[in-house]
């Protein structure tokens, strides 16, 4: 059977947009991603996360074909990331945490700058210059310096810019660090308008609150795939215990005689952390640490006020499946 | 009750470039007591670094008055300096030197004698979860060791108060959970009143006490529960067909006070979920918009601040639906 370089028309279609196949990146004895495999589908708005030195950007970097795999590979709308890198670069937008824009030109010359440079021809490059000022809300500021915009404005036009050549996957780069929330959800607006229209748009952000904002997302950990859903989904099944909030008359005495407690074996407990005046902790079994819990706090001479369960948060799910690392299967 | 570690009364303070003149702090007041933990709460330009550095005594104030455990910011900011540790925004501690000496260099700046650093900085580190690299170079530490040495360095001369400057920027999820669980340790074992800049919603709920800044305004105060409790009603979260259509049927209807844009899925804020969920669901169900199931979630920090932000702009909530007030974040 013969290998054949570049995929059908046919094939590309049938394909998800963006395919990670059992990507490994060594740097030396280092395994930086470690036999990774996820897909992303046409239209789909996913999240791809993990702390520093996970691998997070090594495989974006893989994806873009600025990195080659050490085995396995990438494909991106069809094309072999490492091999067609000129055809997949036509085909994708990329917006950086740092907004790659010209302070010192108009957001009309921005767009129109980046137009030229993926090759709009003129009278394509003007529609288009039209439809993303409108979409960016950027009316009646074509004219002024970009450097005189707010972060909101120039986020919006950081991804106008990254989008003129309409490509069909979208890679974005932590991109609301420093934005303030009314504009962050006027942002994500415009990311589900263009994932409406068919557009597929991978997100990395350290933020747990801006991945509850994706379709799906993927943890990775020390290299590897360790979770892969809905982060409705994650919030269900993937986190490892359960956390109670602990209401008492006095917190910070209550922190010291839980965390002595969890020094001294007395008391099973994953994580115990102040949080404002209650105390979050977390536990293998809820109705088993309860009265555990209480008792000891009551022997201090603590007032409890309540113990609840309380669902876990993305980052709750995140922390749990970083500390201990689970292939998915 | 509480003495008072930090206050600020009626706080102005001005910028002006050529003839222009900004007001980055607009008559603030609050109050911050002994043992707090403090979160200044606002996004980027909201006014929070200059705040903190007119405390501080390291900028002049235009108006009003400041003051850190009964020291005055202006004429006494060299006691200030004495009793509080600062970790700037962006601090950036020297990359070539080894984080022991990174530690003994913030000691003898602030005078700490050799014998009180030879219990002090073990005890430190220890706390940092620093002791095993106490002779790497700073420069190869990870982006959340440097932030916890830098906590480490500013607690050298046994501050009573510490005001940190967006301390989690940048800093990945458990790096920024191992952050502010040491700094619930300070606060449960030593008391300590601490003062956190913080452009991240979710880090009120670790505070006991917060201030929502905007435009150079303080929006509200108060503990995290208190100031969620400001929003009247409940939170209506569901996924729609069609989020501008579903927006513009729902806008305006019998008990829905506001709509809020949530990624894909729409944040509808009513006076009664046990009331309106049916009526939401006959309305969209009526303009041919399909969606998930609704369900009840509990307003965060985040809607409870782009709801007071939209009242203090004027918007008309009961009728401007959900097309974004107005890029109210712009005017900054």
């Amino acid at each position: 059977m013969t290998t054949q370089l570049f995929p059908t028309q046919a094939e590309v279609k049938k394909r998800p947009p963006i395919v990670v196949e059992r990507l490994t990146k060594k740097f030396g004895d280092f395994v930086a991603v470690d036999d990774v495999s996820f897909e992303v589908n046409a239209g789909e708005v996913f999240g791809w996360l993990g702390p520093n030195g996970a691998g997070k950007t090594t495989t974006i970097r893989m994806l873009l074909g600025l990195l080659h795999p050490t085995s396995g590979s990438t494909f991106v709308l069809g094309y072999d990331s490492a091999r067609q890198t000129k055809a997949m670069h036509a085909a994708v937008g990329y917006m950086s945490q740092q907004f790659t824009l010209y302070n010192d030109l108009t957001p009309a010359e921005n767009i129109r700058f980046y137009g030229m440079v993926y090759g709009l021809a003129p009278a394509a490059l003007h529609a288009r210059l039209a439809e993303i000022i409108h979409m960016a809300g950027l009316e009646g500021r074509e004219k002024s310096l970009t450097r005189s915009l707010s972060g909101g404005w120039k986020q919006r036009l950081a991804l106008g810019c990254a989008i003129v050549h309409k490509p069909g996957v979208v890679f974005l780069d932590e991109p609301t660090a420093g934005v303030d929330p009314l504009s962050r959800r006027d942002f994500w607006k415009l990311i589900y308008a263009m994932a409406n229209e068919g557009v597929t748009v991978l997100v990395t952000t350290h933020y747990m609150d801006e991945a509850e904002l994706c379709q799906r997302v993927g943890f990775i950990s020390q290299g590897r795939l360790v979770a892969l859903d809905t982060p409705a989904q994650l919030k269900l099944l993937q986190m490892r215990g359960e956390v109670l909030e602990i209401s008492t008359d006095n917190a910070e005495a209550a922190m010291r005689v839980l965390k002595s407690a969890q020094r001294s074996g007395a008391l099973a407990l994953d994580e115990v952390a102040l949080y404002g005046a209650q105390i979050h902790a977390v536990v293998r079994s809820a109705n088993q640490a309860m009265q555990s819990v209480r008792d000891i706090l009551t022997a201090e001479g603590i007032t409890v006020r309540s113990i609840n369960r309380i669902a876990p948060t993305l980052e709750d799910v995140f922390i749990s499946a970083v500390k201990t690392p689970e292939v998915q299967s | 009750m509480n003495e008072i570690a930090i206050s600020t009364e009626g706080l102005v303070k001005t910028f002006k470039t050529g003839k222009e003149e900004r007001r980055a702090v607009n008559n603030l007041s609050l109050q911050v007591g002994r043992g707090e933990t403090y979160g200044l709460i606002g996004p980027d330009g909201a006014g929070k670094t200059t705040t903190t550095r007119v405390i501080l005594g390291l900028l002049s104030r235009t108006a009003g008055k400041s003051s850190v455990v009964g020291f005055d910011s202006m004429q006494d900011a060299y006691a200030i300096r004495e009793r509080v540790g600062y970790i700037a925004q962006q601090n950036v501690l020297p990359a070539d030197l080894t984080v022991m000496e990174n530690m003994r260099f913030f000691a003898s700046v602030h005078s700490v004698s050799k014998e009180d650093q030879k219990k002090r900085i073990p005890e430190l580190l220890g706390f940092a979860g620093l002791s095993d690299f106490s002779s790497r170079l700073t420069g190869k530490l990870s982006g959340g060791m440097k932030k916890k040495l830098a906590l480490a360095c500013s607690l050298i001369h046994s501050p009573q108060v510490v005001l940190l400057d967006e301390p989690t920027l940048g800093v990945d999820p458990v790096s920024r959970r191992e952050f502010w669980n040491l700094l619930g340790n300070l606060r449960a074992e030593q008391g300590l009143t601490i003062f956190v800049c913080t452009p991240y919603m979710d880090e009120a709920e670790r505070c006991t006490q917060i201030g929502l800044i905007y435009a150079g305004e303080l929006i509200a105060s108060g503990t995290p529960a208190q100031i969620k409790a400001m929003i009247p009603g409940q939170v209506i979260e569901l996924t729609p067909s069609d989020s501008e259509a579903a927006q513009k049927l729902l806008s305006g209807k019998d008990g829905i006070l506001e709509i809020q844009n949530y990624g894909e899925k729409l944040h509808i804020l009513v006076d009664d979920f046990a009331r309106r969920a049916a009526q939401v669901e006959a309305i969209l169900a009526a303009g041919g918009i399909a969606h998930d199931a609704l369900r009840q979630i509990e307003i965060r920090m985040e809607e409870a601040f782009i709801s007071l932000v939209r009242r203090r702009a004027g918007q008309d909530v009961e009728t401007q639906g959900a097309r974004l007030p107005a890029r109210a974040g712009e005017t900054l």
